[in-house]
């Protein structure tokens, strides 16, 4: 039994949305989510099966919506209203990005509702929140993240050069997380007294409290963080950490090493591949392996033994990189206990060992192709109430009778 | 305990936490701002260094030190801080005592440290048996890198984050802050409490094992799947700028220059009737050529530079305004000074409360941005001081008298 076996969310189909239907579809909730008669606009969005764009081929629409039932129910006409109104009162909770008059002018806002169903979890997302008019502004991905901020943090330490937007709808992401997190406390809540309530989330407030140092430098002391390639922004210039290994592949360095058994470790391992002797700086490693007492970080700069041994570990760490690949790279420093990162593509991650051996990939049957295809799988492992995909994305209308059939 | 005045949506709800930095520390605020009682277990003879946070920068001015550090404070507001020497047998008995009354233990260490202090999951089971453990690591307990270590950027390097995070000709850009730790947290946070529900349903626990990297995995899944299913690899020989739509087709869909330094807008087009409006204001001889869609999304080089030469003369705010006016999809790109101080829409949502630190004194924090109507969240500590609660969880919580705690203390015990 999974943990929200037993829970029906009402979705109104919206692109901004639908990452918190999946989520709570693919633990268990009986997810159904409503489309206008001409269907959400995300089922025409690229990347498309075969790379064709036709019904049910998104592959964008299929991501988003795993796990839910589709009906169609047309909100502007009266007999939608109704059908809404029957949805409402079988429901635990209602998931929407509309416009924020939207559902009042229609007469189904939550002071509505909950004459319906008065225990209903009514949870609105919208880019600035239930009480602004600049919610309803047009937006997407890329505005949202720029007014909440992670673009002003992200891109490269040549400043001519725009700040960077991470791809992949981080922005949406992240507002979903926090209504998933929000209703799963709501449900808590009204397990425990019956009572459920409305939710207002906030898109770029939330990406405003997951900036990490951006926002609380300025709360704390009005510093301000400038952005850095490849690394974390800061209000002094850092040292890199990400450099091209011999393959032409990235990798991140991490926190260079700091302890004796570090040195030690990256001294055995440049002696294992040969490259000691192209390390002038080696003899520093050996004073690091051997340091005795703390390794003061705050005295790089200062003291000039500390200064050497920290850069030799930095020295050596970029000629192993030039000299291997990066995945032997990754594989060789993370053996030898250093926390690095090959920088993989999404697909690269997808095909490591390390996912497939932990079952991260899981197949979907599409009936309707004939074939089953390898998605991305669950993001935590509960053993005794599982994530899983219970059913590919729907059909436009697929369960309208289905669904509305057992209401009347 | 003390519960906090109205009614919260967690009160009653215990959690024995030995997370810390971020990723972990985040996913307990999140429960502590909703009522959950907290308490964050550190070692005393490492004064709670673990937590690199503890006495990291950012400092308000003239602060320092281990009970100083702004994201540490950031990250544990309202939370109980105890210390216990888990290398002494009483110290063991102490947090056995917790665990029984607690309702969940949370930890985000590297695989193997509970269990080498002999608080691993069948020990855990042990002690109250309906008991929810929730670990997060990077790579998880299981598989072939599981003893690999992580931070937030290496997650996000591993999972691909980072390099759908870049612009063209240049290496990945990533993200300038560590994103998967605030997301982990997250994840962290919903797995705990899906937990809960499953406990409320089923009068089950269980251990969950949370691996940040495949939580970040799952945010690039259209992509996953034009590789799965079309074999489409996101890496090219020249990347495409990730400030472009991935997905709907849009352009011109990027960040431009504006005026003063180091600013910058973000504009999008979503359909023609975007680009008229727009194109209305821009009123320049170029923007014909650039009529329909499939050029536009065909030559966004060349588009790309057109916008960027008309922004240029632009304040940021007085461009926001006059294409909100159209309106069309336009967004400053806001500095933290910007988002915090001047944008009216986080303030009124209540985004920076002011919490009361012991030693820091008041400090404004990232608060949460939801409002529940009936049970909100609410902030008014900060973030303990070592041990700061020691003598008030020992007492209250196991009854122990003054004397008895002072002894511990003596001990080395706390």
């Amino acid at each position: 039994m999974s943990a929200l076996n037993g829970i029906r969310v009402i979705e109104i189909g919206h692109e901004r949305i639908s990452f918190a239907g999946k989520l709570m579809g693919d633990m268990g909730a009986d997810v159904i989510l409503l489309e206008p008669p001409q269907g959400e606009a995300s089922r025409d969005y690229p990347p498309f099966l075969d790379g064709e764009p036709g019904a049910n081929r998104s592959m964008y629409f299929w991501h988003y919506n795993t796990s839910k039932r589709s009906v169609i129910v047309d909100l502007e006409t009266a007999a939608g209203q109704n059908a809404f109104r029957a949805l409402i009162a079988t429901a635990d909770v209602l998931l929407e990005s509309e416009p924020i008059q939207r559902l009042s002018e229609l007469g189904l806002d939550y002071a509505d509702l909950i004459r319906i169903k008065p225990d209903l979890i009514h949870a609105a997302m919208t880019p600035y929140g239930r009480n602004e008019p600049a919610s309803d502004l047009p937006a997407t991905d890329l505005t949202i993240m720029a007014a909440g901020g992670p673009p002003w943090s992200c891109g490269y330490d040549d400043h001519s050069l725009p700040p960077v937007r991470g791809w992949g709808n981080q922005g949406y992401h992240t507002g979903c997380h926090f209504t998933y997190l929000a209703v799963l406390t709501a449900l808590l809540h009204r397990d425990k007294t019956g009572e459920g309530q409305f939710i207002d989330v906030s898109m770029t407030a939330a990406l405003n409290v997951t900036t990490e140092a951006a926002s609380y430098s300025w709360l704390i002391r009005e510093a301000t963080l400038q952005r850095q390639t490849g690394r974390h922004a800061s209000v002094r210039p850092s040292g890199e950490t990400q450099m091209p290994c011999a393959d032409g592949r990235y990798v991140n360095t991490g926190v260079p090493p700091r302890f004796p058994h570090e040195f030690s470790r990256l001294l055995a391992w440049l002696r294992e591949i040969d490259l000691v002797s192209k390390l002038p700086e080696a003899v520093f490693l050996e004073m690091g392996a051997n340091w005795e007492g703390p390794f003061d970080l705050s005295q790089i700069g200062k003291d000039d033994t500390i200064t050497a041994i920290f850069g030799a570990g930095r020295e050596a760490l970029k000629l192993i990189a030039m000299s291997l690949t990066a995945q032997e790279f990754f594989i060789g420093c993370q053996n030898a206990g250093l926390a690095v990162g090959i920088i993989y593509s999404p697909e690269e991650a997808f095909e490591d060992e390390h996912f497939k051996a932990r079952g991260f990939q899981v197949e979907v049957t599409h009936d309707d192709f004939g074939r089953s295809f390898r998605y991305p799988g669950a993001p935590y492992k509960l053993p005794n109430s599982p994530w899983s995909i219970s059913a590919r994305a729907p059909h436009l209308g697929e369960h309208t009778e289905e669904v509305l059939g057992t209401l009347v | 305990m003390t519960a906090a005045t109205p009614p919260q949506a967690l009160d009653g709800i215990r959690i024995c936490d030995f997370t810390g930095q971020l990723a972990g520390a985040g996913a307990t605020k999140w429960l502590s701002a909703f009522g959950a009682e907290i308490i964050r277990i550190e070692d005393p003879v490492r004064q709670g260094r673990w937590d690199i946070l503890r006495g990291m920068e950012p400092f308000k001015e003239g602060q320092s030190g281990l009970e100083c550090g702004g994201g540490f404070n950031n990250h544990n507001t309202d939370k109980y801080g105890i210390t216990l020497n888990l290398r002494t047998d009483k110290g063991k008995e102490i947090l056995t005592r917790i665990i029984e009354k607690s309702d969940a233990v949370t930890e985000n260490f590297a695989v193997g440290v509970l269990e080498r202090w002999g608080f691993g999951y069948p020990q855990l089971k042990a002690i109250k048996a309906d008991i929810v453990y929730v670990s997060n690591c990077g790579f998880g307990h299981e598989g072939p890198y599981s003893q690999y270590k992580t931070w937030g950027p290496i997650v996000q390097a591993v999972s691909g984050l980072t390099f759908s995070s870049t612009l063209p000709g240049q290496p990945p850009a990533g993200w300038g802050y560590s994103y998967m730790d605030h997301t982990g947290g997250y994840y962290m946070a919903m797995a705990i409490m899906l937990a809960l529900l499953h406990r409320q349903n089923t009068g089950e626990g269980q251990w969950v094992d949370l691996a940040c990297t495949e939580a970040a995995l799952t945010l690039n899944g259209p992509a996953l799947l034009d590789w799965s299913v079309n074999g489409n690899a996101m890496r090219q020989p020249v990347q495409t700028s990730s400030n472009r739509s991935q997905y709907a087709p849009m352009a011109p869909h990027g960040i431009y220059p504006c005026s003063g330094e180091d600013n910058w807008v973000a504009i999008s087009c979503r359909h023609q009737d975007d680009w008229q409006k727009l194109a209305g204001v821009i009123n320049q001889d170029w923007t014909t050529t650039f009529d329909d869609e499939a050029t536009r999304l065909a030559d966004q080089d060349l588009l790309d530079t057109h916008m960027a030469a008309w922004t240029a003369s632009f304040d940021k705010f007085d461009l926001q305004t006059k294409l909100r006016a159209l309106p069309i999809p336009v967004a400053a790109v806001q500095k933290p000074q910007e988002r915090i101080e001047q944008d009216p829409t986080t303030e009124n949502f209540g985004l920076w409360p002011t919490v009361e630190h012991s030693a820091m004194g008041e400090v404004r924090v990232d608060g949460i941005p939801v409002h529940l109507s009936k049970t909100d969240w609410h902030m008014s500590r900060g973030a303990p001081c070592l041990g700061e609660h020691n003598e008030h969880v020992l007492t209250s919580l196991l009854g122990m008298s003054h004397d008895e705690v002072a002894d511990l203390r003596e001990q080395g015990v706390l």
